[in-house]
């Protein structure tokens, strides 16, 4: 099966949300008001800009994501042979996964899995 | 038992090649990835309604109410309708917002579900998408709807939004590396990612028997990291309702929103599809060891409702979450993920690689 298979599945998605997004167009009324506009704050207005910067605690998650993604990448090669390559696997991902869990118990240590 | 319920490969490839013997092969192709098309936009909606509808049902049954009725027989049109309303609506265009990035969400968003709901095998024969490489692409492009989640917030110009797509977001990569670990435990048992493949070698025993101890801690963490991972409750707090009135899709309206809400609730139909191909065999009908007669009344059933049967209860399973556990605070939801579920899903890999090594899996 060739990867070809994914060109309609991507041109069908796009074309569902076009066509919805056409026709409710053509479909829906449309009035001018300014007020309607507003973003919803409980009819209260904005203050100040929206776009600030955010908690920092987002961010240290999403670094922690990045490694453990990345080992997950690593794994599934290592995860579909490992029938048949035997102990030689099983050692290698032994050691692989020491380092990986140091890492994690460092940052459990500098409390970084918990929410601030 | 060759009937054409029970294998659709053979119908496949007839169809195939009468359009080949009658067309050239360029407009054979375009002609079948149409079909295809339209095919799977049907399914598509036709689930994703029912979907909506089932959630109101159970949800209604729940808290003991009657839920819609009104709308066709016990009120089964009601999502249509609901539909036509959104369809109806005016698409408000907000004050400040990033034109661009505001429009661009729901197509991120519906383009990752679709294309995961591709690789969905009904039955035999009737895939999509079947890549070797199957579920590492469900978690590949699954992952993508995050940043449509991200950028319709980040876009819409609220702070509601902004803080229920943050929270969504850090939710969504927290719980996908649980998914992944527990994916990983998996095909170490079945050395093969492709889904067809992983079916077809649970033809004489499910990988939830075959794997047992570990494959049971694995099917345990994908649950709850599924339901996490696809924004629902107990894990519904980027769309706290109470708190922020929407999360992300705050600022939408009509047919955007109504998109968002369908990729939702597909993506919940394509994590009970894979944890039913996965685990429970997908379209296999279910074995007993030597209770001939048993067996022989199973396999009358096609695999198709096979297959609907699995993934529907799971979802079931998923919605009575929702309606039953209260909702979890953020550090609680980051608690659970990394200094919970992370650690024993590591383990689990490692117990299934020891497992395996041993061949003590049946």
């Amino acid at each position: 099966m060739s990867t070809q298979i994914l060109i309609p599945f991507f041109i069908t998605a796009v074309f569902l949300v076009a066509a919805g997004i056409t026709l409710a167009y053509m479909l829906s009324p449309k009035s001018f008001n300014l007020q309607k506009q507003e973003p919803y704050e409980c009819g209260i207005p904005t203050v100040g800009v929206t776009w600030l910067q955010f908690n920092v605690g987002y961010y240290t998650f999403a670094l922690l994501f990045l490694i453990f993604d990345v080992e997950t990448v690593f794994l599934f090669p290592w995860a579909v042979v490992m029938k048949q390559i035997g102990l030689v696997g099983l050692v290698e991902i032994l050691i692989f996964f020491f380092i990986l869990v140091l890492g994690l118990a460092y940052a459990w240590k500098k409390h970084a899995l918990v929410w601030q | 038992m060759q009937g054409v319920l029970y294998d659709f490969t053979g119908l496949i490839q007839s169809i195939d090649a009468v359009f080949r013997a009658s067309m050239s092969d360029l407009w054979a192709t375009v002609l079948e990835y149409a079909i295809i098309g339209i095919i799977y936009l049907v399914i598509y909606a036709l689930i994703g309604l029912f979907l909506v509808y089932a959630e109101r049902k159970v949800c209604a049954f729940i808290q003991v109410r009657l839920g819609p009725n009104r709308v066709g027989p016990k009120g089964f049109f009601q999502t249509i309708a609901d539909f036509i309303k959104l369809l109806l609506k005016e698409n408000i265009k907000i004050k400040n917002a990033d034109g661009v990035l505001f429009n661009l969400a729901p197509f991120i968003v519906i383009v990752a579900s679709f294309l995961t709901f591709g690789t969905v095998p009904f039955a035999k024969g009737l895939q999509g998408i079947d890549l070797n490489i199957g579920v590492f692409f469900i978690m590949a492009v699954s992952s993508m709807g995050v940043v449509g989640i991200l950028l319709g917030g980040w876009s819409s110009n609220s702070k509601y939004s902004l803080i229920g797509a943050m929270r969504s977001g850090a939710q969504i990569v927290s719980y996908e590396l649980s998914v992944g670990l527990s994916l990983v435990t998996m095909v170490i048992l079945t050395g093969t990612m492709q889904l067809s493949q992983i079916i077809e070698l649970q033809s004489d025993g499910w990988f939830i028997f075959k794997g047992h101890i570990p494959a049971l801690i694995s099917l345990i963490i994908m649950m709850i990291a599924s339901t996490a991972e696809i924004n629902r409750g107990p894990f519904d707090l980027a769309e706290a309702e109470s708190e922020l009135t929407a999360g992300y899709h705050t600022e939408y309206s009509g047919i955007k929103f109504a998109f968002f809400y369908l990729s939702e609730y597909m993506n919940m139909f394509v994590v009970s599809a894979l944890v039913a191909t996965v685990f429970f065999g997908g379209w296999m009908p279910l074995h007993i060891g030597s209770w001939q007669a048993f067996n022989h009344i199973m396999d009358f059933i096609p695999p198709i409702i096979w297959f609907i049967l699995k993934s529907f209860a799971l979802m079931y399973v998923i919605m009575l979450f929702k309606w039953t556990f209260p909702r979890l605070r953020i550090d609680q939801l980051l608690k659970l993920e990394w200094q919970y579920l992370l650690p024993i899903s590591l383990f689990n890999v490692l117990l299934m690689a020891f497992v395996v090594y041993m061949k003590w899996y049946f």
